[in-house]
């Protein structure tokens, strides 16, 4: 069996695949990555189907070497890859072959990076996934981030060439696009327009969970507590110090706090990009259109699957 | 999607008129809330699972997943398959004609060691309410709760239905570690903690038994709409109940009624 060896682990390194479905009636949050398309990249780019797992990182990768030859492709943002000190491209994929030395190294104008490795990462499913939930401590290796000198059993390498994109994802611009709701109503005009009119930071206050904001305060005349009603990858809480928090992947699958607005499925990959301290502009649309953008969004990601392209060297 | 497995067989009436008009919330470009009551509401809640068994019955396309919470069902769907509008539109229809059983529900017997380590705060609530311990666990363990929901954490499981003379607020400071299995109260709602974590909340005890054990054949012992009743156990029961369950010896349906 190959096994994949962690030299040295960055910040919040975990197992992740596309996420546990079905599950949320019963308190299970769906967990999954926090920018699906560069996840599905990544394992594309290594010849893994969507249901592979994955090691997601935030910040900076790490050094990680395999037992038998296997391809590795990183994909998030503009990332140093290095094998044996050499440079290598992200949003390729190359051939690791034991004995080398995978330097993962920062994640630059983006903050998730991913690490596919063909044949995927063979930890036992938990509840339907192999998604790491930290909270809970499920899935992934023993529900935690991976740290130096763990082992993870990886699956079979099967033959296929090496490949690259024919265009790497970028995020352009600042500009988030939210639905207002499900309690839009709690907010007034002139709460509202703080909302929509200013900046607000993205705040270190940030995980896996959560991505805290800062900027000026939302108050919600409704009051800052709620009935606790369902969550998704997107809202927009408002609690007590009126300051928003995103609720991001792993969120808890309940809430009591209100919620403004939801962040459009199209920019969930961008807002989770965004690098802490940089700002992003809420542009507020209605849930028709929001619908119309993530079917277009799905077909343009179907898209970038499928012009991944074999690279003309080889080696 | 499965919520429920399988149908329930007991009792029903029509949906009867004179209900708040449901509002529809949308959550995005993939979610709608079906809010049915303001506040916290026993009809609503029963209303509330109802749309979510009538959903898993007779599934409308494109539907992808429910979570019932106290007054609103999260519907999580695929625009690709079905748009928001129409989803409303069909899902009106499905409240209009909705049907609410009233006897469907399975009945647990939880068995609490009131008190002990995990009894953090027995004895003041027994002061604060200028009654005895036992005049406490006998007051709480008479009563019959009823499962309003399943969320925050796997398993966890939110309880109305806790006697009035024991409503009392959450603490202002949240303590930060409570075990798993631990019985509290917060404000007029009651709670199994599935997990061990921070809670505001106080506690009179705990379960031996686990809500959430992604190792059983049923990782969740209850779901929204279920009846729960506690039954005091001395602490020798507990400790033999606590080797039980590490052994997984204990089945969900040994604790049904």
């Amino acid at each position: 069996m190959t096994i994949l060896q962690i030299k040295n682990a960055g910040p919040m390194m975990t197992v992740q695949d596309l996420g546990r479905k079905g599950m949320l009636h019963a308190g299970v949050s769906r967990c999954g990555p926090m920018d699906a398309p560069s996840m599905r990249l990544a394992n594309a780019l290594v010849g893994n189907s969507d249901e592979y797992s994955a090691i997601e990182f935030a910040m900076f990768g790490g050094t990680l070497a395999v037992s038998e030859p296997a391809r590795i492709a990183v994909t998030g943002g503009e990332i140093d890859v290095k094998i044996n000190a050499v440079s290598v491209a992200p949003w390729e994929s190359h051939w690791l072959n034991p004995g080398d030395m995978l330097s993962i190294g920062s994640v630059k104008g983006a903050v998730w990076g991913y690490l596919a490795i063909s044949g995927g990462i063979n930890v036992p499913k938990t509840l339907g996934s192999r998604s790491t939930h930290i909270r809970t401590a499920i899935g992934g290796l023993d529900g935690r981030c991976l740290i130096k000198d763990d082992i993870l059993n990886l699956g079979e390498t099967a033959p296929a060439p090496l490949m690259t994109v024919s265009q790497k994802r970028a995020f352009h611009g600042n500009v988030i696009r939210v639905v207002p709701g499900p309690q839009a109503d709690y907010f007034d005009t002139g709460n509202w327009q703080t909302f929509l009119g200013n900046h607000y930071q993205v705040s270190a206050k940030r995980d896996r969970m959560a991505q805290a904001l800062e900027g000026p305060e939302i108050n919600a005349a409704g009051g800052h507590d709620i009935v606790s009603d369902g969550t998704v990858f997107g809202s927009i809480q408002v609690p007590g110090s009126g300051l928003p928090l995103v609720l991001m992947a792993e969120r808890q699958t309940t809430g009591g706090y209100p919620k403004i607005a939801t962040i459009a499925t199209v920019d969930l990959p961008k807002f989770a990009q965004t690098p802490t301290g940089a700002p992003v502009r809420f542009v507020r649309i209605t849930a028709e259109e929001a619908e119309e953008l993530v079917i277009a969004d799905r077909q343009t990601i179907r898209n970038q699957l499928a012009n991944i392209v074999p690279k003309t060297d080889q080696a | 999607m499965k919520f429920l497995k399988g149908l329930r067989k007991g009792s029903a009436f029509k949906e009867q008129q004179g209900h708040p008009p449901a509002r529809f919330l949308h959550c995005g470009d993939s979610a709608i809330a079906v809010e049915l009551a303001s506040e916290i509401d026993e009809t609503a809640n029963r209303r509330v699972i109802a749309l979510a068994e009538s959903l898993d019955i007779r599934p409308i396309d494109g539907i992808e997943e429910l979570v019932p919470t106290y007054r609103s069902l999260l519907v999580l769907y695929d625009p690709s398959i079905i748009r928001g509008q129409k989803l409303i539109e069909a899902l009106q229809n499905r409240l209009a004609s909705l049907v609410v059983s009233v006897k469907s529900q399975r009945t647990f017997s939880i068995p609490v060691l009131y008190g002990h380590e995990a009894g953090l705060d027995l004895e003041e609530m027994a002061k604060m309410k200028g009654i005895t311990p036992e005049e406490v666990i006998s007051i709480h363990s008479s009563a019959e709760y009823r499962v309003y929901m399943i969320g925050f954490a796997p398993g966890f499981a939110y309880l109305g239905g806790v006697p009035e003379i024991l409503h009392t607020p959450r603490r202002k400071v949240p303590r930060q570690h409570i075990v798993a299995g631990s019985i509290g109260i917060g404000g007029k709602q009651g709670n199994i903690n599935s997990l061990a974590g921070p809670s505001g909340w106080l506690f009179l005890g705990r379960t031996p038994l686990k809500l959430f054990d992604p190792n059983r054949t049923e990782p969740f012992m209850l779901r929204a709409g279920d009846v729960v009743k506690f039954r005091p156990v001395e602490r020798e029961e507990a400790l033999d109940l606590d080797a039980a369950v590490a052994r997984g010896d204990v089945s969900v349906e040994a604790n049904i009624l």
